[in-house]
């Protein structure tokens, strides 16, 4: 692409600095998980133990918010999976009144800083007399998980040629079967991608939370009072260690799928 | 319908419904959207402007209770030198973050898209990625780690003798403090790199869409590469950059945690707004210092579309 191979050194120097400041301080909250240093932040560490790993495993506040966290993400991708897909299909679709209202309608919640959105829910479900629980931490993650899936669904319909539809139905499919076997393995892929992302994002949410969660912890919540009023700074290590792990596969796997979903049936007519 | 009499009818309540619903586009269209209206169209943008309107209302100074009377008090408050001290602090460090980011993340999207290939490109790829998607609070921790005055900062600075100029930044009257961890030094240095991957993103695919053969012709017709740089790149990246600037600044101006977990513990915007609406208990100061970022950042994206950034993004 370039016609001057040579990369001038500045540049490379520069790069890859970058590309250290950004992987450096991730690199070290897995050095700090095994440190036997307890009561600050020294480096380096004094020495390396297996022993906070046990600790850990056996706290119940950090199992009960691990779960809450897992049971909302799941939830919410859940519903964002059904909205978007169906946002996706109307203003891909079809041209109507209030579509380009639509699209933005779905952003918005993203656009806007997540404490507007947050202290807005909370004073609708104060107004209608919403007692806190799960169910109110879901529907605060489902408002901004949404408009992933919704990206992700509304791209995968452009690029899929209406013509496979009305091929399906003229050989005989009815509604059901040509949303089985010709629109959903089609749109599965990006399904897949916008749903973990969508996750990854409930999962990691505190701004909203903390103004829909009432007494709750999800592990972001916890996470966050762990900071602010340190309890057992050995345990916070090693839970940030886990909650880095458990968000790098996603990110992995929804770059494999989507890139391999770039060419797609019917997107060249 | 003539469907009906070539195809068998065909039974189920769910074939037929979803068979109606083929023969009737409008209809279907309508059922489709219809959910996102009502949660996001009336209960989101709904409970948006019932906190919106709140800021018209003021609070009775010695009762503590919500005067349901139009007033602009609540926003003469904001103007007061209290008050407006946090707005100022918080737009200063939005756009000293923008300026800081767009300067670090421009070589990083350079070379990814231009020079990286094959092994590099991947690396280039996860090295963005990963801090984009990983949990947020745990980034804000690892800098904790890093910039505790203990900490690793504090070593190299050590290892390297320049602990002189670590001194030296930390005695810098207004930005400096007690370590880096507490000032605002230490709060600008973690929102640029939790806001980094969302500039780095548009630069490089504002940069990748430029053509190879934009940039030959250039020195064809006798550029020297910083000139071809200058003139040619660099313009055509701008609207990448402007695309970046919008997410680094709005989310920098809404932001409460990274400041009261590293910094000195002066207000900003979104703190106000939390402290506000809860301890408090001023929920019409509250709903009118929601405003300002939302009328910053209307003002900001009618000049960013002028500049072409959606196109970018």
């Amino acid at each position: 692409m370039h016609s001057d191979t040579r990369t001038p050194l500045p540049l490379k120097i520069a790069a890859i600095g970058g590309l250290v400041f950004l992987l450096a301080p991730i690199a070290l909250i897995f050095v700090y998980a095994f440190t036997t240093e307890e009561k600050s932040f020294q480096w380096p560490p004094p020495g390396l133990t297996l022993k906070w790993f046990g600790v850990t495993m056996g706290r119940a506040d950090v199992w009960e918010a691990l779960f809450l966290s897992l049971r909302v993400a799941a939830i919410s991708t859940a519903i964002a999976l059904v909205l978007g897909t169906m946002t996706a299909a109307a203003v891909a679709r079809t041209r109507f009144f209030g579509r380009e209202t639509i699209s933005l309608l779905v952003i918005l919640p993203i656009a806007l800083p997540g404490i507007i959105t947050g202290i807005s829910l909370r004073s609708a479900f104060s107004l209608l007399d919403i007692p806190f629980s799960t169910w109110t931490i879901v529907l605060g993650h489902a408002t901004f998980c949404i408009v992933v899936v919704y990206n992700n669904a509304v791209a995968r319909f452009r690029r899929t040629s209406g013509a496979l539809i009305e091929a399906a139905m003229d050989l005989g499919a009815d509604g059901l079967q040509t949303f089985r076997l010709v629109i959903l393995p089609n749109i599965g892929t990006a399904l897949l991608a916008g749903g973990m992302l969508a996750f990854a994002l409930s999962f990691d949410e505190v701004i909203v939370t903390t103004f829909t969660a009432g007494n709750q912890s999800t592990l972001p919540i916890w996470m966050l009072e762990e900071l602010i009023r340190p309890r057992q700074r050995p345990v916070t290590n090693v839970v940030a260690m886990l909650v880095v792990l458990v968000t790098v596969f996603p990110i992995l796997a929804a770059y494999w799928l989507t890139k391999e979903g770039e060419h797609t049936e019917g997107a060249e007519k | 319908m003539s469907a009906g009499a070539i195809l068998p009818a065909r039974g189920g309540l769910a074939p037929r419904l979803l068979d109606w619903m083929m023969r009737h586009p409008a209809m279907f269209t309508f059922l489709l959207v219809l959910p996102i209206v009502l949660w996001l169209g009336i209960v989101y943008i709904g409970s948006l402007i019932a906190l919106l309107m709140q800021s018209f209302f003021s609070i009775d100074e010695f009762s503590g209770v919500v005067k349901h009377e139009f007033t602009l008090s609540t926003y003469a408050e904001l103007l007061r030198p209290a008050n407006f001290d946090i707005i100022l602090r918080t737009v200063v460090m939005a756009a000293a973050v923008t300026l800081a980011s767009a300067a670090i993340a421009f070589p990083i999207a350079y070379y990814a898209a231009r020079y990286a290939k094959g092994k590099w490109k991947a690396l280039f790829y996860i090295g963005i990625m990963l801090p984009l998607w990983s949990s947020y609070l745990v980034k804000v921790y690892a800098w904790k780690l890093v910039l505790a005055k203990e900490g690793i900062l504090t070593w190299i600075f050590e290892k390297l003798h320049l602990m002189w100029l670590l001194d030296g930044l930390l005695a810098l009257p207004v930005v400096g403090g007690n370590s880096l961890s507490v000032s605002y030094l230490g709060t600008f240095i973690v929102f640029i790199y939790i806001w980094l991957p969302y500039m780095i993103i548009p630069v490089q695919a504002a940069l990748e869409r430029v053509p190879g053969a934009m940039m030959e012709a250039a020195s064809d017709l006798g550029a020297t590469p910083g000139q071809s740089f200058r003139m040619v790149l660099f313009p055509l990246a701008l609207p990448g950059i402007v695309a970046g600037s919008i997410f680094t600044f709005a989310l920098t101006l809404g932001d409460y945690i990274i400041p009261q977990i590293i910094g000195s513990g002066r207000l900003f915007i979104g703190q106000a707004v939390y402290v506000q609406q809860g301890t408090a208990g001023n929920i019409p100061l509250a709903a009118a210092f929601t405003v300002v970022p939302i009328v910053i950042m209307g003002v900001y994206l009618w000049g960013a579309r002028k500049m072409g950034a959606f196109d970018a993004l």
